[in-house]
Formats: structure tokens, sequence, C-alpha cells
């Protein structure tokens, strides 16, 4: 073979590789579009659940519910973290190259063993039974490692000349901190934070056996609930209800598709600073 | 950093004095609340040790007496699953987690590889703004959406290919297919960043050698870049032997040895989840001590990844 053709196979081969996988992505997202918009009833938005209905709103309420409770945990731990790593924490200390190989860790165990775990812990051993909170608490700790690792990309992005100025100027490294640090890191952290709540969005297996799967929307976080995506999941599995699946399905995909657009756009908004 | 190096060579009192005077220093309660908050940091910063403890310590609290009360041989060897019975042996299931993973990288390696190469090389920058933001997409999809996208496309296509090999749809084939397309995110931008991240004098030495573009890329960046490229590939086999809602809607699920790639099977994710909320007693022990072999699994594929990772790191 003449090196003018293995370079045209090659080149061809690169391009077939980027075309399918661009061409997977448009498929399932114009599939699933155009099969489940046409179910988007208003029914299917009724505040009450009933089998007549299939109605996703009380999930969707839970799924609200459940991003704000993870965030509420999540974000002052990550960033607090990330603030000790990134200010005050000795480069390859002990105790860093510990918390960093542990970070690590939690970002490699998949969501299953999370939700084992939860339901060991917060449903089991301190009783809180199924419920949202318990679900809450789970999936906090899986989104930790994500919320840790942007907010240090975008403190470490923050030029000391900041710090020094504000050193300079007679501040502490407390208020440096939350007055000049964080305010200029705020863009990235945000970042972070809307990829957590995709995440939390599209999460089922942490999930299922800690918040449960009750189709109503519970009277308070120690209740069960079922989120969107558990809601897509039972509906799938119960098999009744396909072309409601379809619509909760376009429900879902453009929700998180929408956050992912966010937390983009965000991310540009950092660059630029 | 602070006031202290410039304070040195004064005695103590003179310090006292100085931060009393500072603007922003109240004397020993602004020192006070300096050391409070570096020490709130560090505890909020130390949860993540606590968790992975914690973590560890749940499961295989829960999970090990049941290993032991079945006989680790007949739980880990055993081929046989009937919890009715009092029998559980996972290495179906083992089995099935492995094989549908291999499945994943036979269909998501190549295709994921060759894509970063072109995002990495050959891609004009107009297309790389459409294609980039695309496999970001990919990898922001729910694996419930990628599972239902499974069971109602690729469930009946491939029922409708192996009709006349005895095909169902619900497959090792189907779901290595599917788990093929939720790895390709991962593995792309690892792959990428690993390919960026060699030197660009290696490309312009083979150009002057006389390589074509094509030849350069494949013979000369694609080694430079393989520990890298090879850290992504295990990341990506991490995704898959861990995925489990888009699994079990597509792989059917029996709990017996497999049987060929066109016939059901069981992966030890879905075994939690399938058999998880009726369970009781040595029944829901095992379920979890099918957890800490999945843990234990990870365990092993994630510290294979750091350290490709680091070797890759080191090379550049």
């Amino acid at each position: 073979m003449s090196q003018k053709t293995e370079s045209v196979l090659l080149r061809l081969l690169t391009y077939i590789a980027a075309i399918l996988t661009v061409a997977t992505l448009l498929f399932l997202i114009a599939y699933i579009l155009m099969k489940g918009i046409p179910y988007l009833k208003p029914s299917l938005f009724a505040l009450e659940y009933n089998t007549e209905n299939v109605s996703l709103m009380p999930a969707l309420i839970n799924t609200i519910v459940m991003v704000f409770l993870s965030l509420l945990v999540a974000v002052p731990m990550g960033v607090g973290s990330a603030i000790y790593l990134v200010e005050y924490a000795k480069k390859g200390s002990k105790l860093v190259e510990l918390i960093r190989l542990t970070t690590e860790t939690l970002s490699g165990i998949p969501s299953i063993i999370y939700g084992l775990f939860g339901y060991l812990l917060f449903v089991m051993q301190l009783g809180m039974g199924y419920s949202i909170l318990g679900g809450a608490l789970t999936i906090s700790i899986m989104i930790l490692p994500l919320i840790m690792r942007q907010t240090e990309e975008s403190l470490k992005a923050v030029p000391d000349l900041f710090r020094e100025g504000s050193f300079g100027l007679g501040a502490g490294k407390l208020r440096t901190i939350f007055a000049i640090v964080l305010p200029a890191s705020i863009p990235g952290i945000l970042a972070g934070v809307i990829l957590a709540i995709g995440r939390i969005v599209g999460e089922t297996a942490a999930l299922i056996y800690t918040s449960g799967t009750v189709a109503g929307i519970p009277a308070s976080v120690m209740g069960s609930g079922r989120t969107l995506a558990i809601h897509m999941y039972v509906l799938t599995n119960e098999g009744l209800y396909t072309n409601q699946a379809y619509a909760t399905a376009v429900v879902l995909l453009v929700v998180v598709l929408g956050i992912n657009a966010l937390s983009a756009f965000a991310a540009k908004k950092l660059v630029k600073v | 950093m602070e006031a202290e190096n410039v304070t040195m060579l004064r005695t103590e009192a003179d310090v006292k004095r100085m931060v009393r005077n500072q603007p922003g220093g109240h004397g020993n309660s602004a020192r006070l609340k300096e050391s409070i908050a570096k020490y709130i940091f560090m505890i909020l910063a130390s949860m993540s040790i606590v968790l992975v403890v914690l973590i560890c310590v749940f499961l295989f609290a829960n999970g090990l007496p049941a290993i032991f009360k079945i006989g680790p041989r007949e739980f880990l060897l055993g081929t046989t699953w009937k919890p009715g019975n009092n029998i559980y042996g996972i290495l179906p299931m083992i089995l099935g987690s492995v094989i549908v993973t291999i499945g994943a990288i036979i269909v998501g390696v190549p295709i994921g590889i060759l894509t970063a190469v072109y995002l990495s090389r050959f891609c004009s920058r107009k297309l790389y703004k459409f294609i980039y933001p695309a496999v970001e997409l990919l990898a922001g999809i729910p694996s419930v959406v990628y599972g239902f996208f499974g069971l109602v496309v690729i469930v009946p296509v491939v029922a409708a290919l192996t009709k006349e090999l005895g095909g169902k749809g619900k497959s090792i084939l189907t779901a290595s297919i599917l788990l093929g397309i939720m790895i390709l995110p991962t593995i792309i931008s690892m792959a990428k960043a690993a390919l960026d991240a060699v030197p660009e004098s290696y490309y312009e030495g083979s150009l002057a050698l006389g390589a074509t573009h094509e030849r350069t890329v494949f013979h000369v960046m694609v080694p430079a870049a393989k520990s890298g490229i090879f850290a992504g590939v295990v990341l990506g086999v991490g995704r898959a032997i861990g995925e489990t809602m888009a699994v079990i809607m597509v792989a059917g699920n029996q709990a017996r040895m497999p049987k060929g790639i066109l016939q059901g099977i069981r992966t030890m994710t879905a075994n939690i989840v399938l058999e998880m909320g009726y369970a009781t007693d040595l029944h829901r022990e095992a379920l979890i001590a099918t957890g800490v072999v999945l843990f234990i699994f990870l365990l092993i594929i994630n510290s294979i990844f750091s350290w490709m990772k680091r070797k890759s790191e080191a090379e550049h």
C-alpha cells in the first residue's frame, strides 16, 4: 500500500468515527423528541399523580427539592475543601495527598455503590427510612468531588496579584478569601454547581433505595418520593405507559441538556476573566 | 505571605501591638477568627477522607459476614444464584459484568479514539465548535434515558437482525452496543487531552522526515499519547462496569451462566437493584456482598487509572 492510499484510508476512518459519534447523539435526541413531543399533554403536568394521567409534576417537584437539599450540603463542603486545598494547605503535605487520593476514589465510585452506602447508613443505620433527605445526603456525597474539583480550578485561576493586593491593603486572609478570591471565581464555581445539578437530575441508581419510588409529593423531606429520572425508570419498567415514558424522556432530556448548555455558558464567562 | 514574615524580627509585644493597630485586625480576636477559619476549612477538606472510610466500613461490615457465611469459594465461584433455595453463587454476575464491559470496549474504544484523533488533528475550527459540544452533550444524557433509548431502538433492531440465530434482542450484544455508546464521551475527552498534550515538535520532526500528516498522526502522535489514551480506556471500563440502570433495561437480567452473545445476562449492578427491594436476611446480605465485590473491582480499576494518568502526565 502506498503512503498516499494509507493516508486517505486513515483520514477516512477518523471521519467515519466522528460522524458516527455525532450521528448517534443527533439520532437519540431527534428520536426521543419526535416520539415524545406529541404526548406532552397538560394532564402530564397535573399536580396530583394517578394511574389515569401518569403526571410527572410530583416527580419534577421532588427533583427540585432534591437538587436544593443536595446542593445545600455539598456546595459549602466542596467549596470549603477547595479553599483549604488552594489557599491554606502546603503543597505536597501528607494530608493533601490523602485528600487528593480519597477525592479521586470518590469520583470513581459508581452511583449504585453510593446507593448501597446511603441505604445502609441513612435509611437503615440512622433510621431515616426511604426519604428525600436520605436521598439528598447520598447524592451530596456523590457530587462532592465534582464541586471540589471545579472550585479548585477556578480558585487557582485567580491571579496571586489579587491576593497580594488585598494583603497589601491590610486585609486578613479570611477577608481576602471571601471579599476578593471567591467573588472572582464565582463563574467557575457556578459552572461546577450547574454540572452537579445535571447529575442530580439524571441520577437513578443512587436514589432508588434511598429516596424510594413513591409517586406523590411527600409531606416533608422525611417522606419518600421519586425524582424525574426514577419516575422515568419506573414507567419504563412497568411497560404500561410507553407514550408517557417518551414524553417524560423529553422533559428529562430538555432539562439536562439545558443545564449543560448553561454550565458551558458559565464556564465561558470564566475564560473571559 | 501574611504579616508574620514582616514581623519576625520584632519582639512578641511589638507584634501584638502591630496586629491590634492593623486596619483589619482586632488583636487576639482577629487572629483567633483566622485560625478557627483555617481549621474549619481543614475539617471540611478532610470530609472526603472520612467519607471514603465510612463507605468502606459500612460496605465491608455488612457484606463480608455474608461472604464467610456462604463460603468465599461458593460465593465467588458458585455458578448458581437461587436465593429461594439459599444458593448464592455470583460467578454468573461477575462474568456478566466483565463480558458486557469487554463488549463495550470493543464497540466504544475504536470509535472513541478515532473521534479523538479527528478532533485533535483533522477537524476544522468551525466543525470543532459543533462536534466537541456534541461529545459533551453525550456525556450529559442520563443513563436512564440511554437505557430507554436502548430498549425502544437498539433492542428491536438487534432482535430483527438476529432472529434467525435465535436472538431475542435483550442480550449481551445489545448491552455492549449501548455501553459502548455511553463510554464514548469519556474515551474521547481523555484521548483528545492526551493527544493535545504531545509536543508539537514531534509532529514537525516527523513531517520534516517526509511523512504525510496522516502517517505522522497515527505513527508518531498516537503512540506518544498512548498512556493518556490508555488511562481514558481504563476510566471507560470503570464507567461500563459500574453502569446500572441502562444495563438493566437491555441485558435481559437472567441470573445464569453466559450462553452466547445473543442471550441475556445479568450484571452485578443489576443483581443489586433488581432484588434489593424485597430481599431479607442472608439474601439481603448477599446482595450487599455483591456490592462489595463490585467495589473491589472498581478500586482496582481506579488505581490502574491513577497510575496511568500519573505516568502520562510525567511523560510530557
